[in-house]
């Protein structure tokens, strides 16, 4: 095994390192982050919902964008599968319906990043225990 | 998937949990997606084994090897939480999916304690990633070892092995002496009964201790150091030999570290699990390989220690403590706690407690929100009594200083004491002569028999109290308790003597009733103590069966068949198999 030779090797060391446990670090406190969830019940994993979240971690990665990407059970709106919920700090949740490939991406390029809302957005028609 | 490898854990077979869930991640093929990582405590020891779910953040408890495939099946391919081994609130009964909404977790600080139950305690890679071994690259580098004990004086780091000495001033005081050859030492021999704080810290996260050390070897001007380990302690022990392995192979131990030309090596001595070699002068003789005895300060071993050398002794709680100041700042240590004890500390929960475990929570937090908040209260719903802190060396705490803030001071001035920080919760059905009377046992076993005061006063005290629970004591004899306890006191030789007589003098200051109801009504109300108990058959309810006869191992009952039996008090040996055995009821403790 290679020696660390200075504190500038170990910091670099330390950077290459540091994706080992980036999920677990987030995960801490993932309310201060960028949280989506794609939901992969089977009726989305059949609609590509895998794929999806695929396209989420890898961008998120690739641009460095600081969130947690996390799968739940069925939302309900089995219709309009997948669908993705994203909740950046302080604001409500929303949940995109259709998100195909092409089009987490364009929910990244325009919600995540800037903040303008894409077509397909599904109106909350339930609450749940938390917000009660 | 963070599945906890602590002792406690590990007993419940968490590692049959790993190998499970590796088993069906590959039976599955999803190696690349899910990753199951062995990791130190997670403290709540209570619900053990704990599997945590990243990035999720879900907190199962008590999971069992058949758990595994239900969570993977549902929790990892489904998205859906297993409800059924989710942390349930004991009050309000909701399932609580997330450590942080969980009382135990809410009101913790974790620093000495911030990589257990986070990282994988066998890989160097992931304390790196948090910051590993930075602490020491910023001292060799950017520090003098002056200004260095200087941070940790303006910190307020107090020792946490018990005597709460300020940290940086023991650097300051060995770093002033000249000598061609200096040691470090980390005292792991931790001894009391029901505290596991420093097997938590070596087996959760060992290389913090390494850097510590070797941070404590650049101050103080030694290139050897060495740890005092108990051979109890076997995961700790085997955790830290790859730890150490692995800082040689980067080269973070041995010569040149870091290429800044300081040399420092570590290497592991065993104890024999002596409560005594945990007082620092006892601790080096082991060390030498002679009797692990103490011996009169001073010269203490800043002076004179390991062969002869100066040496610095810390424990291992305060090592964990110390990259954490170096990195974040000293102002940032002190902000934390009271005005004279800074920081956290850690307290291992046991006794009549319904969240056993570990925890690290801020100076000047109250016994009360660590018992009944954090702790959850007093198992059964049971009443609270008294709450033991600093082992067999502390005292007992009750009601009235449940809002006390706790620091060193303030324990003192209470009559116990900080301690390495064992807690032992009691309840009301605890006899408090019985407690005082099992720390004294424990004392007379482990005094190592140099001074006499110890060695013979113990003994005499341990027997005034077997007489006061056998009621057979006179008034005077709680008069020569208190008397000889304050003799024990003075004239000890070390620590272990002059404070073996605390548990006795705190539950006499504070439960003086009870010693009185042994010595004048012969009753012990909490019904420990089976000299001063009879079992009695009530001839009402009695109705003649002769089970309880046929089960007395002694023959101490007597009775025609139908007729109401009657139990011999003389020959009664108290082991309770009549009232076991009775259908009827007739049988009740007087």
């Amino acid at each position: 095994m290679e020696k660390i030779k200075s504190l500038a090797d170990l910091k670099k060391m330390q950077d290459g390192l540091r994706a080992k446990i980036d999920l677990r670090e987030k995960s801490n406190d993932p309310d201060k982050r960028i949280q989506v969830k794609v939901a992969m019940a089977t009726c989305g994993i059949a609609s590509g919902a895998k794929e999806v979240m695929e396209v989420f971690i890898e961008e998120f990665t690739k641009r460095n964008i600081d969130a947690v990407v996390t799968q739940t059970g069925c939302m309900g709106y089995c219709y309009a599968e997948p669908t993705v919920e994203i909740t950046k700090p302080g604001n409500e949740p929303i949940t995109f319906g259709y998100v195909d490939v092409k089009k987490a991406s364009k929910i990244i390029d325009k919600y995540i990043l800037n903040n303008e809302l894409v077509d397909g957005i599904i109106p909350v028609n339930y609450e749940t225990i938390d917000n009660k | 998937m963070l599945v906890c490898g602590g002792t406690g854990c590990h007993a419940s077979k968490s590692d049959d949990i790993l190998r499970n869930f590796q088993d069906l991640i590959r039976s599955k093929g999803l190696e690349t997606e899910v990753q199951v990582i062995k990791t130190g405590c997670f403290g709540f020891c209570e619900k053990g084994p704990i599997v945590k779910m990243m990035p999720d953040n879900t907190f199962y408890t008590q999971v069992k090897p058949e758990d595994c495939a239900e969570i993977l099946e549902e929790h990892v391919i489904k998205g859906r939480r297993v409800n059924r081994l989710l942390y349930q609130d004991p009050e309000t009964k909701e399932y609580k999916s997330d450590s942080k909404h969980m009382g135990f977790y809410k009101k913790q600080i974790r620093i000495a304690l911030r990589n257990c139950g986070f990282i994988n305690p066998e890989n160097i890679d992931e304390y790196i990633a948090r910051d590993g071994y930075q602490a020491l690259g910023k001292v060799l580098t950017e520090l003098t070892p002056e200004a260095t004990i200087e941070i940790l004086k303006k910190s307020g780091l107090r020792g946490r092995g018990g005597g709460g000495f300020p940290t940086g001033l023991k650097w300051e005081i060995t770093r002033a002496v000249k000598a061609d050859q200096k040691y470090v030492v980390c005292n792991a021999d931790e001894g009391d009964p029901g505290a596991f704080m420093d097997r938590s810290v070596l087996e959760g996260d060992p290389h913090t201790v390494l850097e510590a050390m070797a941070i404590n070897g650049y101050c103080t001007g030694a290139d050897k150091g060495v740890i005092y380990i108990r051979a109890e302690y076997p995961l700790a022990v085997e955790r830290l030999k790859i730890a150490m392995k692995q800082a040689r192979e980067y080269g973070l131990l041995g010569n040149d570290i870091l290429g800044t030309g300081f040399n420092f090596d570590i290497e592991i001595r065993y104890g024999a699990g002596a409560f005594v070699c945990g007082e620092e002068t006892a601790l080096i003789h082991s060390m030498e390989g002679l009797r692990g005895e103490p011996t009169v300060k001073p010269p203490f071993p800043s002076e004179s220690g390991f062969l002869g050398k100066p040496t610095n002794v810390n424990n291992v709680e305060t090592y964990a403590n110390i990259p954490a100041i170096i990195l974040k700042g000293a102002d940032w240590f002190a902000s934390i706690g009271t005005a004279k004890s800074k920081g956290t500390k850690v307290f291992a929960l046991a006794g009549k407690i319904n969240n056993v475990g570990l925890i690290e929570v801020p100076m000047g937090i109250t016994l009360r929100e660590v018992i009944f908040e954090i702790g959850g209260g007093i198992k059964n719903d049971r009443k609270f009594k008294a709450v033991q802190t600093g082992g067999p060396s502390g005292g007992m705490l009750t009601e009235k200083d449940l809002d006390t803030p706790i620091d060193y001071d303030n324990l003192i001035a209470a009559g116990s004491m900080m301690g390495s920080g064992g807690m032992i919760v009691m309840d009301e059905d605890d006899c408090m002569v019985g407690m005082a009377k099992f720390y004294l046992e424990f004392t007379v076993e482990e005094s190592c028999g140099k001074c006499s005061p110890c060695r013979i006063g113990n003994k005499r005290l341990f027997e005034l109290l077997e007489k006061v629970t056998q009621g057979h004591a006179v008034m005077d004899d709680l008069d020569k308790l208190r008397n000889l306890s304050y003799v024990i006191k003075d004239t000890s030789l070390c620590g272990l003597g002059q404070t073996s007589p605390n548990p006795v003098l705190s539950s006499m200051d504070n439960f003086y009733h009870e010693y009185l109801e042994h010595v004048r009504d012969k009753k012990c109300r909490a019904g420990n103590c089976k000299s001063l108990m009879q079992y009695i058959i009530n001839a009402e309810n009695c109705i003649g069966c002769t089970l309880c006869a046929r089960n007395c191992p002694v023959d101490a009952i007597a009775g025609e068949r139908k007729q109401a039996h009657v139990i011999d008090q003389d020959k009664c040996i108290k082991c309770g198999a009549c009232m076991e055995k009775c259908k009827f009821n007739a049988i009740f403790i007087k």
